[in-house]
C-alpha cells in the first residue's frame, strides 16, 4: 500500500470542512499547529491501494504573510510538500475562489480542484465546461457536494491519479505583464547568483514573485543584500511607471488570468439577484432589530447550555456521587485510608467535577456549530462589532465573553472562533472576569449573610457589573500594551445562509467534546491530585487527634496540611485586605474550583454539611466579619486567580504556560490591589 | 437626483459616500500594505465592480464584490476610492 499526504486548501465558507469530513469520515485528529492556536485537523482514508492522509489547512483567501493562517497554509505547502493540494472552490463564487488557486499554482505543487456546492451553482444558473477549464488550468477538476457526500470517489480517484502522474512544466500560468515580468526575470537572475539552498526549496519564480510583492517572510528568508537591492530598485521603478504598488497590480493580473479562463468556460445565464440571504440580512443586521435578535439568540444558546444541560449534568453528578459512595462503602476500614481519600476526594472530586460540565460543553458547541454553519455567526460579529470595536476587540469576542458567565472553561475554548491571535489572547485573558456559575455559590453564601434583603439583588448585580467593567477596562489596557498593534480593520465576508447538516454539526461538537475530555483526563487530573496532597499532607501526629470528634479531626488535619500552613503564612499579606487566615486558607482551596471556597469555609468552621447548616455558617460569618470584609471577599473571589481548569484551558488554547501564568498572576495582582483599595477606603467611611 | 449621480460618477470619491443600490468601480485603496492585500484577496482590486447593498450610517458597510457579500467597517469604506 502506498502512502500519500494531501493538503486541503480553500477559502473560508467554501465548504472545505464538509469536504474534509466527507473524505475522512470520523477518522480525524484535531490538534494545534506548533506555537499558534490555529487548529490543525488531520484525517485518513484508504482508497483502492492508497493510504491517504489529509491535512486540513486553515481557510484563507490568499497566501500572503499578513496573517498567521495564511502563513501556516503557505508554509505547510512549501515546507512539508504534500503530494497533492486539493483546493476546495465554492463553485457559485468562482472568480474570488480561484484567486487562491492561482497562488497555489505558483508554488508548483500537483493540484486538484474540488468544485464544491456544484448543485447550488447549477441552481443559480451557472454552466461549466469543466474539460476546457481543466485543460486551461492543467489540473483535474471534480464537482463535489460535500454536505451530501457527492463526488467522493471521483475526487479520490483524481487525487491518486494526480499523485502518481509525471510532473510537467506548466504551459499556462499567470503572466504579470511586460514590466513586471522583466523585473521578475532580473530578480530570478540575482537569485541564481546566491547560494542555492533557499532557491532550491522554494523555486525561483515563486521567490521572485513574493520578493516583488515585498513579502516580509520571504524577504527575511532570502536576506541576500544584492538580491534585495534588485528587488528594491524594481519596486521603485514599477511604482512610478504603473502608479500603484506592484503587489496590487499583480493581484489584478491574477484576477485577469482567472476571468480570462472563466470567460471561455463558464456560462452565467442569470445575474445575481436579490436573494433570500439579502432578505434575511435586511432583518438580522438592521440597526433596530439586529441587536435584539442577536441578544435573543444568545439567550437561547445560554439557556440551552446551562438550563437544558443541567439535567444530564445532574445525572453525571449522581453517577460520580454513586461511584464515590461505592468506593467508600466497599473499602475495608483502615485499609490504606489515604488511597481511598485520594480516589474519592482527589480524582473523582477533581476530574468528576470537571467532567460533569461535559453536557454543557457539548450543547454549547453544538449551538456554536449551528450558528457558524448557518452563516449567522458572521452577522453576529457584524452586529456586535460597533460595540466591541470600542474596546479594541472583534465583534465575535462577545460570544466567548458571554459564555464566560456560565463557565470560563468552555468560554476560553469558544475564543477559537476569533481568527486573529491578538484578539483571541485578549479575549481569553479577560474571560475570567465574567463571573462564572461556580462563583455564584460564593455570592449566595455571602450576600444574605451580610446584607439586608432589599440590598441583596442590587449587590449581586453590582458584583457582576464590576466584573464586566473590569473586563472592558482590562481588554482596552491589554490592547494598548501587551497586545498592541493595529486593529485589523473590519473586513468580513457574509456567506450565504445555508442549511447546516447534522453530520457537520455532530462532528464539530464531538471534536470539541473530545478535546475537553482529554483535558480533564490529563492536566486537570494531575493538578487535582497535587492539590489533594496539599490539602491532606502532612498529616497531624496521631496524639494531636486523640479524643477529638471526626469533625475536629478534619479541622485539625486542614490546619496541619500544606494548604493550611500556606493560609497561615499568607495571613500578614491578606491582613490589609481585611482577611484572616481562615479566608486565606479557603481562598487557596478555591483555586481547585471556585465553589470549593464555600466547602472549605465549612470545614474550617467545623460545619458538618454546608447544605444543611448553611444558615449557621452565615451566622458565624456575620459574627466574625463586617459587611465590608464580606464584600471584599466577594470582590477578591470575582477577580483573583482563575480556577485550575481555567488555567489548564488557557495553557492549551494559547499554547504557552507563559500566558496562563500571566493571566493567573495578573488577575490575582489586580484583585489584591482593588480589594486593598476598597477595604482601606471603605474602612475610613464605615 | 439622477443628475447629481451622473456628475458624481465621473469624480473619484470615497466608497463611504456611495448609496445603497449604487454600482461603482474601484479606483484605489489608500491604506497600508496589510489591508490592501487583504482587500485584494477578497476581490477588491482596481477596476473591480462593487455593488453597495447597504450604507448603514453609522456602522459597517455591506457590498457585493465578485458574487460575494462583504461587510466593511466604516473606516475601511472611507479608504476605498471609487468612481
Amino acid at each position: 500500500m502506498k502512502s500519500i499526504t494531501v493538503a486541503l486548501a480553500g477559502n473560508p465558507n467554501s465548504g472545505k470542512t464538509s469536504v474534509f469530513n466527507m473524505l475522512t469520515g470520523a477518522h480525524q485528529h484535531v490538534g494545534n499547529y506548533p506555537g499558534v492556536t490555529v487548529e490543525k485537523k488531520e484525517g485518513q482514508c484508504i482508497h483502492r491501494d492508497w493510504r491517504i492522509t489529509f491535512v486540513d489547512l486553515p481557510g484563507t483567501y490568499s497566501l500572503t504573510a499578513y496573517s498567521a493562517e495564511e502563513l501556516i497554509a503557505r508554509n505547510h505547502i512549501q515546507e512539508d510538500r504534500p503530494d497533492v493540494v486539493v483546493d476546495v472552490i465554492d463553485a457559485s463564487n468562482l472568480e474570488r475562489n480561484l484567486y487562491l488557486a492561482t497562488q497555489i499554482m505558483e508554488m508548483d505543487v500537483p493540484m486538484v480542484l474540488a468544485f464544491n456546492m456544484s448543485d447550488l451553482a447549477e441552481r443559480r444558473g451557472l454552466k461549466f465546461d469543466l474539460d476546457q477549464l481543466s485543460r486551461l488550468l492543467e489540473m483535474r477538476i471534480v464537482p463535489t457536494v460535500g454536505n451530501k457526500s457527492q463526488g467522493r470517489t471521483e475526487l479520490l480517484d483524481a487525487i491518486v491519479e494526480t499523485a502518481g502522474a509525471e510532473r510537467r512544466e506548466r504551459i499556462h500560468r499567470v503572466t504579470y505583464g511586460q514590466e513586471i515580468e522583466d523585473k521578475l526575470l532580473q530578480i530570478q537572475q540575482a537569485l541564481d547568483r546566491t547560494d542555492g539552498d533557499v532557491v532550491a526549496r522554494y523555486g525561483r519564480r515563486w521567490l521572485a514573485i513574493k520578493l516583488l510583492e515585498q513579502d516580509e517572510d520571504v524577504m527575511s528568508k532570502v536576506h541576500d543584500q544584492k538580491v534585495l537591492e534588485v528587488v528594491g530598485r524594481g519596486v521603485v521603478h514599477l511604482r512610478t511607471i504603473l502608479g500603484d504598488e506592484p503587489e496590487i497590480i499583480m493581484a489584478d493580473r491574477r484576477y485577469g488570468f482567472i476571468s480570462g479562463a472563466c470567460q471561455e468556460t463558464i456560462q452565467n445565464s442569470v445575474e445575481r439577484r436579490h436573494d433570500i440571504s439579502d432578505t434575511i440580512d435586511a432583518v438580522v443586521t438592521s440597526r433596530v432589530l439586529g441587536l435584539p435578535i442577536f441578544l435573543l439568540l444568545m439567550y437561547v444558546v445560554f439557556f440551552l447550555t446551562f438550563k437544558i444541560g443541567s439535567y444530564p449534568m445532574g445525572w453525571l453528578e449522581t453517577f460520580f456521587g454513586m461511584l464515590a459512595d461505592a468506593i467508600t462503602s466497599h473499602w475495608s476500614d483502615g485499609h490504606v485510608e489515604w488511597l481511598r481519600s485520594l480516589l474519592v476526594d482527589g480524582v473523582i472530586g477533581g476530574v468528576g467535577g470537571v467532567l460533569v460540565f461535559l453536557p454543557n460543553i457539548l450543547l454549547l458547541f453544538m449551538a456554536i456549530a449551528l450558528l457558524e454553519d448557518t452563516g449567522y455567526m458572521a452577522r453576529a460579529a457584524f452586529v456586535m462589532d460597533r460595540i466591541m470595536h470600542k474596546i479594541g476587540l472583534h465583534g465575535k469576542s462577545f460570544i466567548p465573553m458571554l459564555i464566560g458567565f456560565g463557565c470560563s472553561v468552555p468560554a476560553i475554548m469558544a475564543a477559537r472562533i476569533l481568527d486573529n491571535r491578538r484578539n483571541q489572547l485578549t479575549t481569553i485573558m479577560v474571560i475570567p472576569l465574567m463571573s462564572c456559575g461556580a462563583r455564584l455559590t460564593i455570592y449566595a453564601l455571602f450576600i444574605p449573610a451580610f446584607f439586608p434583603p432589599h440590598w441583596q439583588g442590587p449587590m449581586l448585580w453590582l458584583i457582576y457589573l464590576i466584573g464586566i467593567a473590569l473586563g472592558i477596562v482590562a481588554a482596552k489596557v491589554l490592547r494598548l500594551t501587551v497586545f498592541r498593534g493595529e486593529t485589523m480593520p473590519f473586513v468580513m465576508e457574509l456567506p450565504p445562509y445555508r442549511m447546516p447538516t447534522s453530520k457537520g454539526v455532530l462532528v464539530h461538537t464531538w471534536q470539541r467534546g473530545w478535546l475537553y475530555i482529554r483535558k480533564a483526563g490529563t492536566v486537570i487530573l494531575a493538578v487535582s491530585i497535587a492539590l489533594w496532597f496539599a490539602m491532606n499532607f502532612p498529616k497531624p501526629p496521631a496524639d494531636r487527634l486523640e479524643g477529638r470528634s471526626a469533625q475536629e479531626a478534619r479541622q485539625e488535619g486542614l490546619w496541619y496540611s500544606t494548604v493550611g500552613r500556606v493560609g497561615l503564612a499568607v495571613e500578614p499579606l491578606l491582613r490589609p485586605l481585611g482577611f484572616d487566615w481562615r479566608i486565606g486558607t479557603a481562598l487557596i482551596g478555591s483555586v481547585a474550583a471556585k465553589e470549593l471556597f464555600v466547602s472549605q469555609l465549612g470545614i474550617i468552621y467545623a460545619v458538618e454539611s454546608p447544605d444543611e447548616e448553611a444558615p449557621s455558617l452565615r451566622e458565624q460569618l456575620r459574627a466574625d466579619y463586617t459587611p465590608l470584609v464580606g464584600f471584599c471577599v466577594m470582590l477578591f473571589c470575582l477577580v483573583s486567580a482563575p480556577c485550575i481548569a481555567t488555567v489548564a484551558m488557557t495553557r492549551q488554547e494559547t499554547n504557552s504556560w507563559g500566558w496562563a501564568l500571566f493571566q493567573f498572576f495578573g488577575l490575582t495582582a489586580l484583585a489584591y490591589v482593588l480589594t486593598l483599595l476598597v477595604y482601606q477606603v471603605g474602612r475610613l467611611w464605615l | 437626483m439622477s443628475q447629481s449621480i451622473g456628475v458624481q460618477e465621473k469624480q473619484t470619491r470615497p466608497l463611504s459616500t456611495a448609496k445603497a443600490g449604487e454600482r461603482v468601480r474601484l479606483v484605489r485603496i489608500d491604506a497600508g500594505r496589510g489591508l490592501n492585500n487583504r482587500l485584494a484577496s477578497m476581490g477588491l482590486v482596481p477596476n473591480a465592480e462593487l455593488r453597495v447593498v447597504s450604507n448603514g450610517h453609522p456602522g459597517p458597510f455591506v457590498l457585493i464584490v465578485k458574487e460575494a457579500k462583504v461587510v466593511l467597517g466604516r473606516g475601511v469604506a472611507q479608504k476605498i476610492l471609487v468612481k
